[in-house]
């Protein structure tokens, strides 16, 4: 038995049996802190994991409240059936608002909850039938198996059950294929985009799935209180939610309840306090929680969860065993055209960075890229990966046109790449880094990773990323994080996650840069490995000693053309090259 | 509605549209020097307005008090950063800017409130005691978190906002105030009447936009912000420091925050926590505008203003529901007329 788990049944026993001991008081503090869980849970998902920023979840809040106050009260319906209406109703709204404000850059989207926020708090306090300013009463309690949760002591249970369920769902979801896709997001799009994961699919899902949460909270909100008014709906109360996320930080789901309890129970002892200091009655803990906000970002910007979790270190877990392996795509005979690139043509603004370049390789070979600094090599690679659209020009891949596809849409059909600057997240397992290269490979979505019913699926993505990770010579670093790593060593990882996505062709941008020389002999070593395997590599690199051991074939650019096509001897001895290069020796 | 009815909310409108106008520029200022989404602008606004007020019924403003507790905050923060560089050289400058400064201002505000002087020179004094306080919140804020991404500075003006919000209850309490008007002559045109207050308030708007420009363009601290906000690291190589066009472009932004507060104080009663909502109306406007260009962020505001006059006459209850459900389809066109991809930022 470790720790994380002893806690966990301390905390388990602890909510058994403290709504039957504890004083009233604290018993309504504790349904709080739940309620506020349950949101702040949903932040942490959208903000700490995602980096995307709401402040208008208390509107959500606000519209599952009302939702059920107005319909039980005026209609009679089951809060049962009020319950689905509200989430029914939140999913269509935070969709439709979702979908205007994610395509947008980052500040948009928490400049339009705020807007969206006071809007819907208005509408709840002008609207007739909702009761304006005073609110709906006499809202029924729910009732479960004929027993009425009429009291905050029994209300508490239900609380309790259904944020431990948001927790434990929410903490599947994570640990699964589309838990990574979605902590992907954080480090930008284009890692992710690179092995196929819809980003903005995403970004709308977890939006959603954070608004269904808060939406689920109003309801416990308006049966546990049998009454609402539009003030806990607030843009005041949204910027608390936002705060309670921040505090707790994303290191762990717990985060939320962290963040939720130490925050509700701040403003309790605030309330009591100032006022009393300051001799007049408000809001003053507003002034507490904004300094401390901001000391906190300076000082901690993870939140106070990673103190925590690094108190209880989560068991290593032995890799999933499974006996069954993904389907691999087709290898290509050797000699089989791989990528042909023509007159293809990149202008930004006024400069011309790729002008009219063509050059073909086949399967099986290593076909190196070289030039000077700003010939347009990563601009070549980036239009062959469908980073950036071209200006011109046609690129084909194993004979079909790919150049007005997106890089989405081109890793499956069998090629994959590495970045000049890495790109990984750095607290994530270098296991699970690597993992997302097969993102491709599963197909298994967020619900069924909420409920567990992908463990199958998960254990072949893992034991291919563990594969991989062997295959490269990373088979000891599995568990460690990402980011402890050498750099070399995360180049390498960065091959293993290309392979995991089952490329024929791997484009590999400067995967020397920066490694020592032992570690570009392993590196060589490596490439060479693959291609005896039938992997065929466009490598873009700059070391010209490890370019000419290694590669088949190499074409030279300088200011955006093709300045030589050949043998690494025929390169070697092109007056041209030696001119660019060395500025015209003879 | 009759056509006198429609040329009085039009000239309503552009009222309050000129001072959304004024916010809105401050905002696409901020947000382009610093990067700094500047929720707390409206506080400013708040501040500038009560401190007014509290002037005029020969009252000590709280801000007074506000700016000794910061200036001493920010020397301390500057105290162990001088004391941590081994800068001892630095101590008597700060301690001139951040403690006599402040107190000097607090003493003179103390000796002439009672006073109640002319109009005019309450409002010097109301901007002496209230722009200072700009580059001060940037220099506890935002300084330390400068590199950090948009997101995280968001968060941080959200926190200040709080904060400021919070403090203009202690000081001013909950009770709201209004200001007299700076002008109380009207002009009969025909079906329209033109009040000096509106002419006041749209004379200053536009006397300030053509002063900013001016400064812009002409000033070499207007062209060290203008070259800070179109390169952060090209100014820096040729020597603009980003903490000195942090806390100028600060200083401007309070600047325009109190002034908005002083001409919007005779038109509304204005609360400790009012400015939140008048600042995030200039923020509409500066969004419609993409928060890059002052123009059309200066079109969107008095757009705001317009709309905000009609509503208030058609669906009085509605009138804050309607000016920020505009940002939907602002945000929509956004969408539409916006293409890029997306990179990343820490």
């Amino acid at each position: 038995m470790n720790r994380a788990r002893l806690a966990l049944g301390a905390f388990l026993a602890f909510m058994l049996i403290a709504p039957l001991v504890l004083p009233a008081f604290h018993v309504t503090l504790l349904n709080y802190i739940g309620l506020y869980s349950i949101v702040a849970l949903g932040l942490v998902l959208l903000t700490g994991v995602g980096g995307l920023t709401s402040f208008g979840q208390a509107a959500f809040v606000g519209v599952g409240a009302y939702t059920t106050a107005y319909l039980s009260t005026a209609y009679g319906v089951s809060p049962w059936l009020t319950l689905l209406l509200g989430l029914a109703l939140t999913f269509v709204l935070s969709l439709f608002l979702g979908f205007i404000s994610l395509r947008l850059s980052g500040h948009y989207l928490p400049l339009g909850t705020i807007a969206w926020g006071i809007s819907l708090y208005y509408l709840f306090g002008n609207m007739e039938f909702l009761g304006g300013h005073n609110g709906l009463s006499s809202i029924p309690a729910i009732s479960l198996f004929g027993l009425a949760l009429d009291s905050a002591r029994k209300f508490d249970y239900l609380i309790w059950t259904l944020a431990s369920l948001a927790l434990l769902s929410m903490h599947n979801l994570l640990d699964s294929r589309s838990g990574r896709a979605i902590r992907a997001l954080k480090g930008g799009g284009l890692m992710a985009e690179s092995f196929g994961v819809d980003t903005a699919r995403m970004k709308i899902i977890i939006f959603v799935h954070a608004a269904l949460l808060a939406s689920l909270s109003g309801w416990l909100y308006a049966h546990l209180l049998r009454f609402v008014n539009p003030t806990p709906f607030s843009i005041n109360a949204g910027i608390e939610y936002l705060f309670m996320a921040v505090v707790g930080g994303a290191a762990s789901v717990w985060g939320a309840v962290v963040g939720a309890g130490i925050l509700t129970v701040l403003k309790q002892w605030l309330q009591d306090l100032l006022p009393r200091l300051l001799g007049q009655s408000g809001n003053f803990e507003m002034i507490v929680f904004g300094v401390l906000l901001v000391i906190l970002l300076q000082r901690a910007r993870e939140g106070i969860m990673p103190l925590i979790v690094n108190r209880f270190p989560a068991p290593r877990r032995p890799l999933p065993a499974t006996t069954q392996v993904l389907p691999k795509r087709a290898r290509p005979a050797a000699g089989e055209a791989m990528l042909e690139i023509r007159n293809v043509r990149k202008v930004f603004g006024g400069l011309v960075a790729v002008n009219e370049l063509s050059f073909a390789m086949n399967s099986g070979e290593i076909l190196g890229l070289i030039g000077p600094n700003g010939a347009g090599k990563s601009t070549v690679f980036n239009l062959v990966t469908g980073v950036l659209p071209g200006t011109g020009g046609e690129v084909y891949f194993r004979g079909e046109r790919i150049d007005t596809l997106s890089a989405r849409d081109i890793v499956p059909r069998g090629m994959a790449r590495t970045f000049q600057q890495v790109h990984l997240l750095p607290t994530m397992s270098v296991l699970e880094n690597v993992a997302i290269g097969a993102h491709l490979r599963g197909s298994k979505g967020v619900i069924s990773a909420a409920l567990r019913l992908e463990r199958e699926e998960e254990a072949m993505l893992l034991a291919e990323a563990a594969r991989q990770l062997e295959r490269v010579g990373l088979g000891g670093h599995v568990q460690e994080q990402a980011g402890s790593l050498a750099l070399g060593q995360q180049r390498i990882l960065e091959i293993a996650r290309a392979l995991c996505a089952d490329p024929v062709l791997l484009l590999l941008d400067e995967p020397a840069a920066g490694l020592r020389y032992q570690e570009k002999r392993a590196l060589a070593e490596l490439l060479r490995k693959l291609r005896s395997e039938g992997m065929s590599i466009l490598l873009v690199e700059h070391d010209m000693d490890f370019v000419m051991k290694l590669v088949d074939r190499l074409v030279v650019m300088d200011f955006g053309e093709k300045l030589a096509e050949g043998l690494p001897q025929e390169i070697q001895t092109n007056p041209a090259v030696l001119e660019a290069y060395l500025g015209g020796v003879k | 509605m009759n056509a006198q009815i429609a040329i009085f909310l039009v000239q309503d409108g552009l009222t309050n549209g000129a001072i959304y106008a004024l916010l809105a520029l401050a905002l696409v200022l901020v947000f382009a020097v610093t990067r700094v989404i500047f929720i707390p602008q409206g506080e400013f606004v708040t501040y500038g307005a009560l401190t007014l007020a509290s002037l005029q019924l020969g009252k000590l403003p709280g801000t007074a008090w506000l700016l000794l507790a910061a200036g001493i905050a920010v020397t301390a923060v500057e105290l162990a950063q001088a004391l941590r560089l081994g800068a001892a050289e630095r101590i008597p400058g700060i301690l001139f800017k951040y403690v006599i400064f402040p107190a000097a201002v607090m003493g003179l505000a103390w000796w002439a409130a009672p006073l109640k002087l002319a109009l005019t020179l309450q409002v010097l004094l109301t901007l002496i005691v209230v722009v200072p306080l700009g580059p001060m919140v940037y220099r506890l804020a935002y300084q330390p978190l400068a590199n950090a991404s948009v997101l995280v500075l968001l968060i941080i003006s959200v926190a200040v906002h709080f904060a400021m919000t919070g403090l203009g209850l202690v000081f001013f309490g909950a009770e709201g105030s209004r200001t007299p008007a700076f002008s109380d002559a009207h002009w009969n045109l025909g079906v329209l009447t033109v009040s000096g207050q509106s002419l006041w308030v749209m004379g200053t708007s536009l006397a300030l936009i053509v002063g900013l420009f001016l400064f812009f363009e002409h000033t070499i601290y207007g062209k060290a912000l203008r070259a800070t906000a179109i390169n952060r690291v090209g100014a820096r190589l040729v020597g603009v420091s980003p903490a000195m066009a942090g806390k100028l472009s600060f200083t401007l932004a309070a600047l325009i925050g109190a002034l908005s507060g002083i001409l919007i104080a005779p038109i509304t009663t204005i609360y400790y926590d009012s400015g939140f909502l008048v600042g995030l109306k200039g923020f509409v406007g500066a969004i419609v505008g993409g928060l890059v260009s002052y123009p059309i962020a200066a079109a969107g505001a008095l757009l705001v203003g317009l709309l905000e006059a009609y509503a208030s006459f058609w669906a009085s209850a509605y009138k804050e529901v309607i000016v920020f459900t505009l940002i939907i389809p602002v945000l929509i066109w956004r969408s539409f007329t916006t293409h890029h991809i997306e990179d990343e930022e820490e």
